[in-house]
């Protein structure tokens, strides 16, 4: 059975290291204020967002139709289509292309979904060598760590940490952390494995069914090298990334790296449709739990998601504690709503690391309701008796409390009095989570109910 | 039953009740004019404008943004070059190339991007293995946003083509922006019919 994630446990450990914290919280937050501004400039965002979502919702209730002509165009186009119910599927159909092309070399750029299906480490147990070639997820990958963020994911390191893991690794100099240097080293470092690689790989942000054609937004140029030099091209998509015509493209485009960098578009948006003269695409359509989310009359929305990771660089509680203590490749709001579905023991805690302040949602370019999924997530699991003991307990007792005025009135008295009289260690031991990084506030010297009798009762 | 048509029948199964698909409306900003717009889109996104005149001798104007150059490998006949992209010989061999120079289909003033085809490039590769590119653009074939660049439909049978914009580039250490990340390291834009 998978092991829980105790987000709170994981992110205390992320918030001792206080040099990473800070400047982790300060540079999400720059750019959700980069955002912000780049929206600013577009009088038509709300429009947008409106039209984003609606064409979104019309994909994934006409989907089976959606993806039979992204299909037919594809295989038109001369590649090769492949289908895959779950992870295993994927990982398994990906080998075997590599195995009957003959290449034992796999450049690729950032997808998600092949962190989501660990393809990495199952290839390489097979003898495929895999080079994540886009700098954060080589940064990761080098250091045996997944992705913290799904648009930066080394987000969470410092200069000094990535000089480490490369002086270490490709040999650069320890002394030296000077970002240029180690931009330029890995740039050096990664050329020749794409001039010699048997196989480059790439996820997609869009798959258009009216012309078969992938569309990869990237800024590095990774992509294209590893699509552009290899012969043979395999892109993984979930099911959900298919939009019905070119014309929407536009839409999409115009709002996904505003939204994620806040920069109007990213500096590559490549349209792949023909494999060239001589070399092979594949693709493979992945569902890995898509469908049953489809299913799910509250969480189907979450399949608008175009991961642009505007929701984590807004969420409070992701900015201090770090993609890592989610314990999943989506972290951060969008993490919470989606990962549940996938294993709601397991990842059972996510919904409970939220404020519930609807930042998140309000930012969201295909306006996913994402607080009101956090909410509706916790019912589910409540229902389910995925409650933690010491929450349950603590929820059964409020539930008689709040449910009885007389004890409610008793319990508040009394809280008020014994928060005043108590000595701290009784207030801040561990059964009081919220009391662990805050200070409970003063009580009053009455109640509302003590106050409104004196004051506002009507006289008999 | 195969993969395909199970997964097929579940989405068909669980699919939510049909929500229509929305007209796009037309979005138009006639506040500035489209080449400022441009301009100021490319420069943002960290590449170069510059303007020639019909006429002039581009193949000078190229080694005159890249003086040190040894290797300039162009895909178009308005520049010669030293080198011209071969689609029968492996594209690794551009990995020497210090200059690609290249031909646009259009250009969109909201991003400053271009768009380049694989039948442009010869050998797609030129735009990503080259140090630096010189995008050449008609300054007539400028739309004003990223819709009027999609609803051009032909465009986009293209077997490959890539919105540009600015020189490949990276903030994945820190958020400091480094232009020059695998692809090219420069973009210069050269506006002539």
């Amino acid at each position: 059975m998978s092991k829980r994630v105790d987000h709170s446990e994981a992110a205390s450990k992320f918030i001792k290291a206080k040099d990473h914290l800070e400047f982790h919280d300060k540079r999400l937050w720059d750019l959700r204020g980069k955002r912000d501004r780049e929206v600013e400039r577009l009088p038509e965002w709300e429009q947008l967002r409106t039209l984003a979502s609606a064409i979104k919702e019309h994909t994934l209730t006409h989907l089976a139709d959606y993806l039979e002509e992204f299909e037919r165009n594809a295989i038109a186009n001369g590649a090769r289509v492949h289908w895959a119910r779950d992870a295993a599927e994927h990982n398994q159909i990906v080998l075997g292309i590599l195995q009957e092309a003959g290449a034992s070399t796999l450049v690729k750029s950032k997808s998600m979904l092949t962190d989501e299906c660990e393809m990495r480490p199952f290839l390489e147990a097979r003898g495929i060598e895999v080079m994540e070639t886009d700098l954060g997820e080589r940064i990761q990958q080098l250091d045996g760590e997944p992705p913290s963020h799904i648009v930066v994911p080394a987000v969470h390191k410092l200069r000094g940490d990535v000089s480490r893991v490369f002086a270490d690794k490709i040999g650069t100099d320890p002394k030296n952390s000077d970002v240029h240097y180690l931009a330029e080293s890995q740039r050096r470092h990664t050329r020749p494995y794409f001039l010699r690689a048997g196989a480059g790989m790439t996820g997609a942000n869009f798959a258009v069914a009216e012309t078969g054609t992938l569309v990869v937004c990237t800024n590095e140029g990774n992509a294209d090298l590893s699509v552009h030099l290899p012969t043979l091209h395999i892109a993984s998509v979930g099911i959900e990334k298919v939009i019905p015509r070119i014309e929407h493209v536009g839409v999409f485009v115009r709002m996904l790296s505003r939204s994620a960098l806040g920069s109007p578009i990213t500096q590559l948006t490549s349209h792949f449709r023909k494999p060239r003269p001589g070399t092979a695409m594949h693709i493979v359509l992945v569902d890995n739990g898509r469908v049953e989310r489809l299913g799910m009359a509250d969480f189907w929305y979450s399949l608008k998601c175009i991961r642009c990771g505007a929701c984590m660089n807004t969420c409070p509680v992701y900015r201090r504690s770090g993609g890592l203590s989610y314990g999943s490749t989506y972290s951060g709001p969008i993490g919470v709503i989606i990962d549940p579905a996938f294993d709601l023991r397991k990842y059972g805690s996510l919904p409970f690391a939220s404020t519930l302040n609807g930042s998140c949602t309000s930012v969201c370019p295909v306006r996913i309701n994402i607080h009101e999924q956090i909410y509706k997530w916790r019912q589910v699991i409540a229902e389910r008796n995925q409650l933690p003991i010491v929450k349950q307990q603590a929820m059964a007792a409020a539930g008689k409390v709040l449910a009885s005025p007389k004890l409610y009135r008793a319990a508040t008295e009394a809280t008020n009095l014994s928060l005043a009289k108590l000595p701290r260690v009784v207030l801040y031991n561990r059964l009081n989570a919220w009391g662990r990084q805050r200070e409970v506030p003063g009580a009053p010297k009455r109640t509302f109910r003590q106050w409104y009798l004196e004051n506002r009762k009507p006289k008999k | 039953m195969t993969t395909r048509d199970d997964m097929l029948a579940r989405i068909r199964k669980c699919q939510p009740a049909p929500v229509p698909l929305p007209p796009i409306p037309v979005f138009y900003d006639a506040a500035t004019p489209v080449l400022e717009r441009f301009r100021a889109g490319v420069e943002r996104m960290g590449g170069k404008l510059v303007e020639a005149r019909a006429g002039a001798d581009l193949g000078a104007l190229v080694r005159s943004l890249y003086p040190e150059a040894k290797v300039i490998c162009s895909a178009c006949a308005e520049v010669k070059g030293t080198r011209r992209p071969d689609p029968r010989r492996p594209p690794a061999e551009l990995e020497d190339v210090d200059v690609g120079v290249v031909r646009a289909l259009f250009g969109v003033a909201e991003t400053g991007s271009v768009w380049i085809t694989a039948a442009q490039f010869g050998v797609s590769a030129l735009g990503f293995l080259s140090q630096h590119l010189v995008v050449l653009l008609d300054p007539a074939l400028v739309v004003g946003n990223l819709h009027d660049a999609y609803r051009q439909r032909a465009h986009f049978d293209a077997d490959y083509g890539v919105l540009m914009t600015g020189p490949s580039a990276t903030a994945d250490i820190e958020g400091v922006l480094i232009h020059g990340a695998q692809g090219i390291r420069g973009l210069t834009i050269v506006l002539v019919a």
